[in-house]
């Protein structure tokens, strides 16, 4: 059995100033709770790395904790634009954010490349739009067998990668269903894991097109129930659609977002 | 021209009036663009609701495609994610999103990308990165996502776009999405453009009903082909304004009420 500390050990142990981290979760599983830790831990210099960078960058990066952003999207789904994001690109507060930008499907490769520790990946293709001019990480080659035109990406290799999954077993080995993103990738090209989960058991129940993460790729399980919210665990809770609406609101003006972020994280104690 | 101006319509032989608005009329124009038994790669917003209301009319056999792994969903509400519950629980089966991208979208077996944009060009060159410089932007958009890719691998695409001087541009701010090899429509508030297969230029081809030829060239930052056979497009007919007013009421609903379904625990589970 791999040790059950809190989150706040986990991420004191195992998450350092400087560190580049992936929060993974496609609108599912986003490992809200594990970032509002880091938050409240006031980690500095982080990268971060994430194909739907979401509210939960937008609060990260918003709080100060990132020095540059790793992804292939940025917004709140299904409402626009992230303002915390969008403030530190264009007017560097509350400091100035460094991106490296992706395409979904480069990323995904990036991450699968990282995951079978491969250097590089490729997607299809021959570089013509200003993504590839302006990503260092992207690059044409040519198909050493048929001479056809493709884009390597370099493998990612977060020193951590932190996931939210429904639940795991007495011996540490995690399942995840449902829409399950990038998330296996990301565990697998890390050199750290953090695993949230909803509910731990006794074993677990074969689940089709469920995914399971062995104990013996996870550095540190933490049982957080809720910690996905406001996104949603499939089989458990539905999405806070409200909060994704309201989240517009209060983060277009930095006095309100820093507000709600004393009264909604800096002052909760993790369960 | 807002979303909210409505148009009074004469409907068939009576004299019904049968007001709609201009954004109703654009998602229409777009459900009208899907074929059934095709496959299409869908994002969220617009693009999925036209999409719903093609495959509750004339496309029941269209398979929806969405980048989060999703394939086969049926959702009876519009998502306002591409991972909402509602596409995982009605979908045929789920990948992983390097699958989704790898094996069925740069595979070649999508046939129609929908797409929104915030800036199009005069050959459908898409961007959704920045409006204004890369390193110091005016206005920084959320990015690629899977555009690029479906773009270049679908056999058509379709773009729904509000049409405005600011959004149809002789020069994009960055390319985030160069212009599909195969037929690209666009559909907007008011009208129809669509690719001309040997330059690949956006021509008018329908101007969509109350709408002059005078007022979209003027909503058109490059000086804009009329085809010669110019088209006015059919209004909305009941059985499509029903059918996505269905389906966007129970979206609001779905906004505010957050209905925490018990069928939603899984029986595995």
């Amino acid at each position: 059995m791999v040790q059950l500390p809190t989150l706040r050990e986990a991420i004191a142990q195992f998450v350092h100033d400087g560190d580049r981290v992936a929060l993974e979760g496609f609108s599912h599983l986003v490992p809200f709770a594990a970032g509002h830790e880091i938050i409240r831990q006031q980690r500095r210099n982080l990268t971060l790395i994430r194909l739907s960078a979401d509210v939960i960058y937008d609060q990260m990066i918003g709080m100060g904790c990132a020095k540059k952003l790793i992804f292939s999207w940025a917004g709140n789904p299904g409402f626009g634009l992230l303002h915390r994001f969008r403030d530190a690109v264009e007017t560097g507060w509350p400091r100035p954010l460094e991106f490296e930008e992706y395409t979904h499907a480069s990323l995904a490769v990036a991450f699968a490349a990282g995951a079978a520790r491969l250097p590089f990946g490729i997607v299809r293709g021959d570089p013509r739009h200003d993504v590839f001019k302006h990503t260092p990480a992207l690059a044409p080659m040519a198909c050493p067998f048929t001479g056809e035109n493709v884009t390597a990406v370099r493998a990612v290799h977060p020193d951590v990668t932190i996931i939210h999954a429904q639940r795991a077993d007495k011996d540490g080995n995690v399942q995840l269903w449902g829409i399950v993103g990038i998330q296996k990738e990301a565990v697998l090209a890390a050199k750290k894991v953090i695993v949230t989960v909803e509910e731990l058991c006794d074993r677990l129940e074969p689940l089709p097109n469920g995914i399971v993460i062995p104990s013996w790729v996870i550095s540190s399980i933490v049982h957080a129930p809720g910690g996905a919210r406001p996104s949603y665990v499939h089989g458990y809770y539905q999405r806070d659609t409200q909060f994704y609406g309201e989240w517009d609101a209060i983060a277009r003006d930095r006095d309100r977002f820093l507000q709600w972020m004393e009264q909604n994280v800096l002052e909760c104690v993790p369960a | 021209m807002d979303g909210t101006k409505r148009f009074g319509v004469r409907a068939s032989m009576n004299t019904v009036l049968r007001p709609y608005t201009s954004e109703e009329m654009m998602t229409i124009g777009a459900a009208r663009k899907f074929r059934d038994r095709s496959i299409c790669f869908v994002g969220v917003g617009l693009p999925s609701a036209a999409a719903c209301v093609a495959r509750q009319l004339h496309s029941p056999n269209i398979t929806l495609v969405y980048e989060s792994g999703a394939i086969g969903s049926k959702p009876t509400t519009v998502p306002l994610s591409i991972a909402d519950p509602e596409l995982a629980e009605t979908a045929e089966f789920i990948v992983s999103v390097p699958e989704i991208f790898a094996y069925w979208l740069q595979g070649g077996r999508v046939d129609t990308g929908v797409l929104g944009t915030a800036q199009v060009d005069r050959f459908g060159n898409l961007n959704t990165t920045v409006i204004g410089d890369y390193r110091s932007p005016k206005i920084r958009l959320p990015g690629a996502g899977g555009a690029p890719h479906i773009a270049a691998n679908a056999r058509e695409i379709v773009v729904i776009v509000r049409h405005n001087p600011k959004t149809f541009v002789s020069r994009l701010d960055f390319v985030t999405t160069p212009r599909c090899e195969g037929r690209t429509t666009v559909v907007t508030d008011l009208g129809i453009l669509e690719s001309e297969p040997a330059s690949g230029e956006l021509i008018l081809t329908s101007r969509h009903f109350g709408i002059s030829v005078d007022q979209i060239r003027e909503a058109t930052g490059w000086p804009l082909n009329v085809a010669d056979d110019l088209c006015e497009t059919a209004v909305p007919t009941d059985e499509e304004l029903g059918a996505l007013r269905f389906l966007t009421d129970r979206t609001e609903i779905g906004k505010t009420a957050l209905p925490a379904s018990k069928h939603n625990r899984i029986a595995a589970a």
